[in-house]
């Protein structure tokens, strides 16, 4: 951190020095922060998109955009002018003002979560100490678009849309909060950065995996990817809440839920993936773009196969998937970490040091209890299949029956 | 002053996202073409016409499910500086988060049993 | 007394946030509108508890508010037909209650500036207490046996009822 403050703190003396107001050449140099920080997603987006559309043609057995530019890199710049010069439809009744302000909140509400992501051990935009919950609140105005945007259009697909992509988001948020309380819990932070440095000796993916997989799956659902991907629905709803949206106000829902989907994935390798840590990172922190970078791949790659390879899943399959288990899950793992935890302290085997063997003891309890929560919840899923299964077999023999008495009649 | 420059960079971050999608949907507007006419504009229903408000009468379902969110939301709330102290507490503390949560999930095990999760 | 600096510009902001929207809230025919309006009010209010040091309180104010009831009220609308466009601004009770909220807003006034009424104007602005320092010492607090433990678990019996009402007035239990 030291090297980045004083070089900023440099700056900032020398604009003073050149006699410009204390107050003003901070808010200069937080814009400049801001703007730099900003401009990433945006260039991340464009090359999102073409990795998405590659991805999801290998898995479908295609070759995927390969005309624009070598290996079709340039094909998102060109969509990008081409939806410049698409007619933008406002439709009759939609309620003009807020329709124009949804698709520009949908896009703020993501960068706006870019502002507290450690990079490397220097780079981060504001180092907030309750850095997770400001990400949790950022993202909860993510669902005043979607009911601004499907409400404004004055289209029953949007609003129907809207409606149940919000209580997709909302319910969604309930596991996705549980699972970041663990990672509080055991790094004793809400600071991203100080998150992340925690994690020198071991990633908490390893301390809490069930916690990781609850977030990813939480976060699958809030950026609405497959298999959740109800809020698209071509097949039942057209498109959902930005249905009546057209040109660049319909590029930007779909850029901010890209990025959307990166975030998320980013998030992930931050909080459990131990973020920029890597070999030589302490001596080099520009590695840490690096690192990270890879990181967020793995993640996003993942996140892009299940994408191609699962089915959309029927919204009361989705609730009961939320409510019946992934909360409960949650709050069993909160509170099996916390006891194990208390365990920890207990015997004195809490980590001295950030290396690897002085959180080892503390990674091995922790683990084991996250696999007999597991072990708990395969249990009851075999126990749900089995009992689905009786069920279908007695309503066939139902069937049968009725069948065989309806040939005897 | 420190914490403040922090929240500052934020209030900054606020003050300038909006320009980032605002500046694209803005040179849209001047190089895309507007040639409106009252069929291209008319409400997309796949081509039914559509039948009476749009502001249509939604299911209780919809509400019911925000309550539910509503009550966990709070409840989040409540455990985060408890997590974040976490550390510092002994099992007395453990004890009374359990407990917390234990009178939670009495609410959740209330609205399985009632079938006000389901959706219908 | 009052620099001109950047809390005090973040100050101003945050108040024409939170008293527009609730201006907006009262004044506007559309109850969706009206929901606009109370997010940008409470968004303002979330504003000023950062300018507090109070970040945790600000974050919980837009998860809560913004993300959560501002959502429930749109839920709420639009489970009442034909309340997206009021034809009456104001009913017959609207003195009565304007009178009752100006007696409210006048004691509370009065509650806020008596205490600190002809105190040396360095003493205004300090905390009271210093019990409670940050998000830690809040959660510490919380569980701690001599402080809030009892009302800490009391929350949580009033959110498990409110639920178990929630759903018993809402559910419509006709079968």
């Amino acid at each position: 951190m030291e090297q980045a403050v004083c070089d900023i703190n440099h700056l900032a003396e020398c604009l003073v020095q050149s006699g410009v107001n204390r107050d003003l050449a901070n808010l200069l140099l937080s814009l400049g922060g801001a703007v730099l920080v900003a401009t990433v997603p945006l260039v991340t987006v464009l090359f999102l998109i073409l990795t998405e559309r590659k991805v999801a043609a290998r898995v479908q057995d295609r070759l995927g955009p390969n005309r624009v530019g070598p290996f079709g890199l340039l094909q998102s710049v060109a969509d990008a002018v081409k939806m410049l010069t698409k007619e933008d439809i406002t439709p009759n009744g939609a309620d003009k003002f807020i329709y124009n302000l949804a698709p520009i909140i949908s896009f703020a509400s993501v960068i706006l979560i870019w502002a507290v992501i450690p990079f490397t051990p220097l780079h981060i935009g504001a180092d907030l100490s309750i850095g997770i919950l400001y990400f949790v609140a950022v993202a909860s105005i993510g669902t005043v678009k979607i009911m601004i945007a499907g409400w404004s259009s004055n289209n029953k697909y949007a609003l129907l849309g809207a409606f149940r992509t919000i209580a997709q988001l909302l319910s969604y948020e309930v596991p996705m909060v549980l699972a970041l309380l663990v990672p509080v819990m055991i790094a004793g932070t809400m600071s991203m950065q100080e998150m992340v440095q925690v994690q020198g000796g071991m990633w908490f993916l390893f301390m809490a995996p069930v916690a990781a997989v609850m977030f990813f799956i939480a976060n699958l659902a809030e950026t609405g990817r497959a298999p959740f991907d109800l809020l698209e629905a071509e097949s039942e709803i057209i498109a959902g809440y930005n249905i009546e949206y057209s040109g660049f106000k319909w590029g930007m829902f779909m850029a901010g839920e890209f990025i959307h989907a990166f975030t998320a994935c980013l998030l992930a390798a931050v909080i459990f993936l131990g973020g920029w840590w890597g070999p030589g990172v302490e001596q080099v922190p520009v590695l840490g773009f690096l690192y990270l970078g890879l990181k967020t791949a793995v993640v996003y790659l993942l996140a892009l196969v299940i994408r191609s390879t699962v089915p959309r899943v029927r919204i009361d399959q989705l609730m009961t998937l939320n409510w019946k288990w992934l909360v409960p899950i949650s709050v069993g793992n909160v509170m099996i970490t916390a006891f194990l935890l208390q365990v920890v302290k207990l015997l004195g085997l809490q980590p001295q040091s950030g290396d690897l063997l002085a959180a080892l003891p503390q990674t091995i309890i922790l683990l084991l209890g996250n696999l007999v929560l597991v072990a708990i919840v395969v249990q009851a899923l075999r126990n749900q299949g089995r009992a689905q299964r009786l069920a279908d077999e007695a309503a066939k023999h139902d069937d049968e029956q009725t069948a065989i008495v309806a040939v005897g009649d | 002053m420190a914490v403040l420059n922090e929240w500052a960079f934020i209030g900054v971050f606020f003050s300038i996202a909006w320009v980032f999608p605002f500046l694209p949907i803005l040179g849209a507007r001047l190089l895309a073409p507007r040639k409106p006419n009252s069929i291209k504009q008319s409400t997309y229903e796949c081509g039914v016409e559509t039948v009476g408000d749009t502001w249509v009468q939604f299911k209780v379902q919809y509400y019911i499910y925000g309550l539910i969110f509503l009550v966990f939301d709070v409840e989040i709330v409540f455990l985060f500086p408890w997590a974040l102290a976490y550390n510092q507490l002994d099992m007395f503390g453990f004890f009374s988060g359990l407990l917390f949560v234990f009178f939670l999930f009495d609410a959740l095990i209330y609205a399985w049993r009632k079938d006000a999760l389901e959706w219908v | 007394m009052l620099e001109f600096n950047a809390s005090t510009v973040a100050f101003v902001v945050f108040s024409l946030f939170s008293l527009g929207g609730a201006l907006g809230v009262v004044t506007t025919r559309n109850l969706v509108h009206a929901t606009l309006y109370l997010i940008l009010s409470l968004f303002g209010a979330a504003g000023f508890f950062v300018l507090l040091s109070a970040p945790f309180i600000a974050a919980v104010q837009v998860l809560v508010y913004i993300g959560a009831i501002a959502i429930l009220i749109v839920f709420a609308v639009m489970l009442t037909r034909s309340m997206t466009r009021l034809r009456e601004l104001y009913n017959r009770q609207w003195i009565l209650s304007g009178v009752v909220a100006g007696a409210l807003f006048i004691l509370l006034m009065v509650g806020v500036i008596l205490p600190v009424w002809g105190v040396n104007g360095s003493q205004v602005g300090r905390p009271i207490s210093d019990v409670v320092l940050g998000t830690v010492d809040l959660g510490v607090a919380l569980v701690d046996k001599e402080q809030y433990v009892l009302p800490f678990e009391v929350a949580s019996l009033l959110l498990t009822a409110a639920m178990i009402g929630a759903i018993v007035i809402a559910r419509d239990d006709r079968e």
